[in-house]
């Protein structure tokens, strides 16, 4: 029981206290140099904000939020599905799999106007863009995953006759787990990242305005506090659900896998 | 099968006879069908627990022009128990998965002597669960409990759920691990992982059973025990096992009978039985006799090499 609170302490507190560090370090610099608090504001400057403007900066968050979630959700989805469409048959793999590379190398910074001009400003063109961004770790993890079953394996599900749905839903999928989480927790960081990216372009939404576009407008009236507390929100954002997707990999993989042994 | 075509000829011409031909033929039919199912009940009274194998001219060449398997013949009796030995590369893993249909030979045949009743078919499935295959490793899905891992055979060829567990509970306790039912691969020792693969192997009582150095990679006393497990399965169980090994005195405690292979090409340059009683305790490992019988390999295993 000892043992256990201790490696507890020990893993929480060493970034708890570099992040003390560095904001008492940045609050000393910012009064002592009396910057401005347009160009950089003083940590306690940033946590005002969070607690003047939430009734701006909250429903924010959540909209932002629920676009980032339902990328993610899709991303997650369409990526394994397109990557077990891929591990299928060599042939699909070869015509297809250069195209998923598009994901990974689009500029989304100059597609996203073009998204917002097709899909029209608002919920579908930003999680479009969410998806963009977060799918193709979980389509190249989930192949890699999928391709590197035991051939032992394999053979064994020959030896019984498995049809090929067999094959894929008691063999290669099961198999595949640890490298799809490895896909979903890098998914779940960038899908906040496409989303904000995603609001910088839609503009002015009345009500419906999410962190990105708190962003965009804070920037114009000169709050920088209000930048830094939105894109502290959106930090953690990305945080929790990378979190959620841990949360989920120990209790799928704990009975069974090396990497949530511990 | 005669049988069966008379049935049918009746059956077609049928509407063109009255009805007091009619009558004859019910009763025609009737005798037919009673001959049919006494065929039947007698053949399952013939039934054995293993299958004959027949390996006749087998070749197979690999893509990279290695033979490793060169016009083999090989006769292996219902039943038997017999140990494959030679060299690594000499194509005693080729052979294994070629009788197991998981590979296919350029030439030559293997045949398994026919059988009307498996054990599979008596729960009406298909009849690929004739044979099992024990690997080098335990090779068990480790998201899945040891029941669930030893369910697996049953759970592919369709078999119910209560059914199919309640199999794989009796495989497993005859291998010593019913008290591990609920447990998962990675928190059992390799010696019960292999366990778990051997249960998964008997558990459609396989009227084959195919092993690939299975313990090989196991400590001398584990697999001494097993071993001795393996041996005691197949007493009660009769299956034909084809077992590869590097290791003589596995061979000897195990087999009926032992083969030594010489590698590129493959080919069996020894063929002989194994005179030691039938029921064989760790005991019989310090006897003369079963150090003749060692030696008899060492040396065939040893003309191999020069």
């Amino acid at each position: 029981m000892s043992e256990k609170k201790a490696g507890f302490i020990e893993q929480v507190l060493p970034p708890i206290i570099v992040l003390i560090v560095v904001a008492v370090l940045l609050e000393v610099y910012v009064r002592w140099r009396h910057v401005p608090i347009y160009l950089l504001p003083a940590p306690s400057a940033v946590l005002a904000s969070l607690r003047n403007d939430g009734g701006e900066l909250y429903p924010a968050l959540g909209w932002t939020a629920a676009a980032a979630l339902i990328g993610f959700a899709g991303s997650a989805l369409l990526g394994i599905l397109i990557a077990t469409a891929l591990s299928a048959s060599r042939l699909v793999r070869r015509a297809i799999y250069p195209y998923t590379l598009f994901f990974q190398t689009v500029p989304i910074v100059a597609i996203a106007p073009l998204l917002v001009f097709w899909l029209e400003a608002g919920l579908t063109s930003v999680t479009v863009c969410a998806l963009i961004v977060s799918i193709f770790p979980v389509i190249a993890n989930t192949l890699v995953g999928l391709r590197s079953t035991e051939p032992a394996l394999v053979d064994l599900f020959r030896l019984y006759g498995a049809t090929p749905l067999a094959q894929s839903s008691k063999l290669r999928l099961p198999a595949a787990l640890p490298s799809i989480f490895t896909g979903l927790r890098i998914a779940a960081g960038l899908s906040v990242i496409g989303t904000v990216v995603a609001e910088f372009l839609v503009g002015q939404l009345g009500d419906r305005a999410g962190l990105g576009i708190r962003i965009v407008s804070s920037i114009k009236y000169g709050h920088t506090d209000r930048v830094f507390a939105a894109v502290l929100l959106a930090s953690l954002l990305g945080l929790a659900m990378f979190a959620a997707v841990n949360v989920a990999a120990y209790f799928t993989l704990r009975r069974w896998h090396a990497s949530e042994k511990e | 099968m005669r049988v069966i075509n008379l049935y049918y000829f009746y059956g077609k011409t049928r509407y063109f006879t009255s009805s007091v031909t009619d009558l004859l033929h019910f009763r025609l039919r009737l005798n037919l069908w009673i001959q049919y199912r006494l065929m039947h009940k007698s053949v399952s009274h013939r039934r054995e627990a293993g299958v004959g194998v027949r390996v006749e001219g087998v070749t197979r060449r690999f893509d990279n022009g290695v033979v490793a398997v060169d016009c083999l013949d090989l006769d292996v009796g219902a039943g038997e128990f017999l140990a494959i030995l030679g060299p690594s590369g000499c194509g005693k893993s080729t052979l294994l998965r070629l009788v197991a249909r998981l590979d296919e030979p350029q030439k030559g045949v293997i045949y398994m002597a026919e059988s009307q009743h498996s054990a599979a078919d008596r729960h009406g499935l298909g009849r690929r669960a004739e044979i099992a295959f024990v690997f080098q490793d335990a090779h068990l899905l480790p998201w899945r409990s040891v029941l669930d891992n030893a369910a697996l055979p049953l759970e592919l060829i369709g078999m119910k759920r209560s059914q199919r567990r309640e199999a794989a509970r009796m495989a497993l306790e005859q291998v010593g691990l019913g008290d591990a039912l609920n447990r998962y691969p990675n928190e059992l020792s390799g010696g019960m992982r292999m366990r778990v693969s051997l249960a998964r192997a008997v558990v459609t009582e396989p009227k084959l059973l195919l092993m690939d150095e299975p313990f090989a990679a196991l400590d001398e006393i584990t697999r001494q025990h097993l071993d001795e497990q393996l041996r005691e399965l197949w007493t009660r169980l009769g299956m034909t096992v084809l077992f590869v090994t590097h290791s003589t005195t596995e061979a000897v405690f195990l087999a009926e009978r032992a083969i030594v292979m010489t590698p590129r090409p493959g080919k069996i340059i020894e063929d002989m039985e194994i005179d030691l009683p039938e029921k064989r305790t760790s005991g019989i490992r310090a006897t003369a006799q079963f150090a003749a019988e060692t030696r008899a390999i060492y040396e065939a295993l040893e003309r191999g090499e020069t």
